[in-house]
């Protein structure tokens, strides 16, 4: 259902805004919404990758290109063979049939796409890092605090990403950053093609640190190159501290490791040093950052990565 | 759950070479899944199944070439077998190895008439 006014817009449209710009909401979509939900349980069954106009970039179809020389040779073949109910594969004639050889790369676009941002902001000289956490861990808060903090040091300009609401991206209005909000709606992830879009509505300046907010979740994210420089995971202590092998692909992607709400320490079961040595095993070149946003402790070592990294 | 973009990613590789093909349909999608690569074999075929629904690839029947992971230990510098992605070098116990197979996600080939 539509965030903003609850019109039941479709859930397979991703949503590009600046905080303000719902106001010309109305029932006026840009985008149309003649198909219902289809939304049963968990089943979404709409993909927002349906839904872009792609000028689908077909040179590299060639067979040719793109042999992973890796390993291929060693892998081991439990196929797992899949009965769909054939009713009619087997009333044809099957020397027709054929194999053709593919050899892509399932996530060749999207990696294109990143490759594209990441070449763009390294012209332009933009450190732009991808924040990932469950919901909840404190993204959103770190950046508050961080632009507040060093806006006069450094240019700031964030992209927001939530399944529905806008309510992140007017915190982050609030500290008078520019700032959009991609809607992702049944997505749960933000991929390369959307922060595309999100950096030139934005207009993001030369030599600027751009931050970008991933939908909060740890499992489809990690998936997403979205260009940026540095992925940061963020975890708090009120969650386990076993989320680093529960969630390895995160980490595992990850440059930087924030644990966040260090306050709360006294109160929970979290162990930090079991934490940092499950998220080692995963990626032995992650660093960690111990930091409360609440009450400032551990920020400054924070800052000192922002200003060694930009 | 991201197998939905996986198969989705997949349909469209698999209905350009089919076209350029000038395939009628696609009996069979050959897959390359790592065993570290984010994707749980059994969500994509969900996924798959749910994806392909009217497109060429409909009822094509998917094969996934599970790939196993493996690492070069950074200590001893010795090849081994992960079994988790957080397991340890076999040979030293070291922590510290790098991934070296089992992060593919591929479509090796397709079967059209
Ligand atoms: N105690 C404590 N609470 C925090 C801290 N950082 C954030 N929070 C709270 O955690 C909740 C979620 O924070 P938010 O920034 O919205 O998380 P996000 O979903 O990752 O963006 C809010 O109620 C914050 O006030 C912290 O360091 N300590
Ligand atoms: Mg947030
Ligand atoms: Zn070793």
């Amino acid at each position: 259902m539509c965030g903003t006014c609850g019109c039941g817009q479709s859930d397979d449209q991703i949503t590009i805004r600046k905080p303000g710009e719902e106001v010309h909401h109305e029932h006026n979509h840009d985008y149309n919404h003649e198909h219902e939900h289809e939304h049963d349980d968990d089943k979404h069954s709409h993909h927002h990758h349906h839904h872009y106009k792609h000028d689908h970039d077909h040179t590299e179809m060639n067979h040719s290109h793109d042999h992973d020389k890796e390993h291929h040779d060693h892998k081991h073949n439990h196929d797992h063979d899949h009965h769909h109910e054939h009713d009619h594969s087997h009333e044809h004639d099957h020397s027709h049939s054929h194999e053709v050889k593919v050899e892509q790369d399932i996530m060749q676009k999207n990696d294109k796409l990143a490759e594209r941002n990441r070449g763009y902001f390294e012209a332009k000289e933009i450190f732009s890092l991808n924040l990932v956490s469950s919901p909840g861990s404190g993204k959103t808060s770190l950046l508050e605090h961080t632009i507040k903090e060093l806006k006069e040091e450094m240019k700031f300009f964030v992209i927001e990403g939530d399944q529905q609401t806008m309510n992140d991206a007017n915190r982050i209005n609030a500290t008078g950053a520019p700032v959009v909000q991609i809607n992702t709606w049944n997505g749960c992830h933000l991929d390369a093609e959307m922060i595309n879009k999100a950096v030139k509505k934005l207009e993001v300046a030369e030599k600027s640190v751009l931050i970008i907010e991933n939908v909060g979740n740890l499992v489809c994210p990690s998936l997403f190159d979205l260009g940026e420089s540095k992925r940061v995971v963020v975890i708090s202590v009120t969650e386990g501290d076993d989320k680093p092998i529960k969630y390895p692909n995160m980490f595992m992607s990850s440059n930087l490791c924030i644990i966040n709400k260090t306050d709360l320490l006294p109160y929970v079961d979290f162990n930090v040093e079991k934490a940092k040595e499950y998220a080692t095993r995963v990626n032995h070149h992650l660093e960690f950052i111990e930091l409360s946003v609440k009450t400032g402790e551990g920020m400054d070592k924070w800052y000192e990565w922002l200003r060694k990294n930009k | 759950m991201h197998e939905l973009s996986v198969a989705q990613n997949i349909i469209e590789i698999v209905t350009d070479f089919a076209k350029k093909n000038h395939a009628k349909r696609v009996m069979e999608v050959v897959l390359d899944i790592g065993a570290v690569s984010g994707v749980i074999p059994d969500n994509l075929e969900f996924a798959w199944e749910v994806s392909a629904k009217n497109t060429i690839a409909e009822n094509a029947l998917i094969k996934i070439n599970y790939i196993e992971a493996k690492a070069v230990c950074l200590d001893c510098k010795k090849e081994f077998n992960l079994d988790d992605i957080y397991s340890i070098c076999e040979y030293c116990l070291s922590t510290r190895y790098d991934i070296i197979q089992g992060k593919e996600l591929k479509v090796k080939s397709i079967i059209i008439e």
